[in-house]
């Protein structure tokens, strides 16, 4: 009895659900939206972390368009893509990602102050 | 039956002793068996408040006693009482009333509904609060004190009290600096009073939110939220160890991530 209990959840294996979600500490998987501070009262939105398998120029060509500002695909030989933005567009990056439904709410970190 | 003789005497007893303490006698409207649990019940509390709660009431009691003229066979009557009262309690089944003492300022006073437990729970930590306060939970918060922050030239701000919160928090300066400069995306530097210089214009209350934020993240225990905890690094993990309630948990490491490049270039590149 007790052994059919057991038995029954390997159908489900939760390892593999935890693997894929949330990998070790999760800090791979976030998408981390940041500020950074430039001359003057301008800053620059870098939205680093997004899936390899997105296209990086269709998504930046939406922000773009949806925000009304400029920004690039700049390639980092670290952390491999990252989508630049001229401008504080946190707030507006983080609900455009989500209601496109590229990422969950609760996988973007928001930094800066 | 002897338990129904005990109850019939209680029921003899109790227009003897309702005058006792009219403030506390419920209102109820029930039958005769009920009566006399509720009375016992009442005693019971009584019993209880005369063992424990507060010098006024007591002396209430002794001058109510003093009226009745029987000071002595109070507490024996009140034993047999007590004894019949969980009786009672077992064979009707209402448990919940048998346990609620009733204090004067309860909120179901005079009225018939059953006791909410939210009502019960409060009721128990008032009383423990009168009694042994330092059991009761009442949690100190740490305080900490709000960031002063001057701006030197227009470029450069300076954190001057980074030092006191470092140590408020426990952590090494170096952890919370590097944790600031991280989440800010500038550098930034200790300067000879131990000031914290950040390259970039920034507000009191940005660093109160990054603030806030790492006390979540390294400072605060998860479990009991004391912030009395230690940050120890073993084989290159950061882990946290709560010295209230024991628990641990790894932290993540702090990582830079990506700061793009702002300002002039050089002509070579």
């Amino acid at each position: 009895m007790s052994e059919l209990d057991v038995q029954i959840p390997t159908t489900f294996d939760p390892f593999t659900d935890a693997n894929a979600d949330d990998s070790g500490a999760g800090t791979k998987e976030y998408v981390h939206v940041r500020i950074q501070q430039r001359n003057g009262r301008k800053s620059l939105t870098t939205v680093q972390g997004l899936k390899k398998e997105f296209s990086y120029n269709k998504i930046l060509k939406d922000l773009k368009k949806e925000f009304c500002c400029n920004g690039t695909v700049v390639q980092d030989p670290e952390l491999g893509q990252v989508i630049q933005l001229q401008g504080d567009q946190r707030k507006n990056v983080s609900t455009f990602l989500v209601q496109a439904g590229i990422v969950k709410k609760e996988h973007i970190k928001i930094h800066g102050f | 039956m002897a338990e129904e003789e005990t109850q019939m005497e209680v029921k003899e007893e109790v227009p003897d002793l309702t005058p006792f303490d009219p403030t506390k006698k419920k209102k109820k409207k029930k039958p005769v068996v009920q009566d006399t649990m509720d009375d016992s019940v009442d005693k019971l509390t009584e019993k209880t408040e005369n063992l424990s709660v507060s010098e006024g009431v007591e002396n209430a009691f002794a001058g109510l006693k003093k009226k009745k003229k029987k000071p002595v066979e109070i507490d024996p009557l009140n034993d047999e009482n007590v004894d019949a009262g969980e009786d009672v309690d077992d064979l009707i089944g209402e448990d919940e009333e048998g346990e609620g003492i009733v204090l004067s300022q309860n909120p179901w006073d005079g009225t018939d509904r059953d006791y909410e437990y939210d009502e019960l729970l409060s009721r128990v930590f008032n009383i423990l609060r009168e009694n042994n306060p330092e059991l009761a939970g009442d949690r100190r918060r740490t305080v900490m004190r709000p960031p002063q922050v001057l701006r030197e030239g227009t470029k450069k701000t300076v954190f001057v009290n980074f030092m006191d919160l470092c140590k408020t928090m426990h952590r090494q300066p170096d952890h919370v600096m590097a944790f600031l400069l991280a989440e800010m995306g500038t550098s930034g530097s200790l300067d000879g009073q131990q000031r914290l210089v950040v390259k970039g214009r920034f507000a009191p209350k940005n660093f109160e939110g990054i603030l806030r934020r790492y006390v979540n993240e390294y400072v605060i225990c998860n479990g009991c939220k004391s912030p009395d905890t230690i940050l120890t690094k073993e084989n290159r993990l950061f882990f946290l160890r709560c010295e209230q309630c024991g628990s641990g948990r790894s932290v993540a490491p702090i990582k830079a991530g990506f700061v793009a490049r702002v300002g002039r270039r050089k002509a070579g590149t």
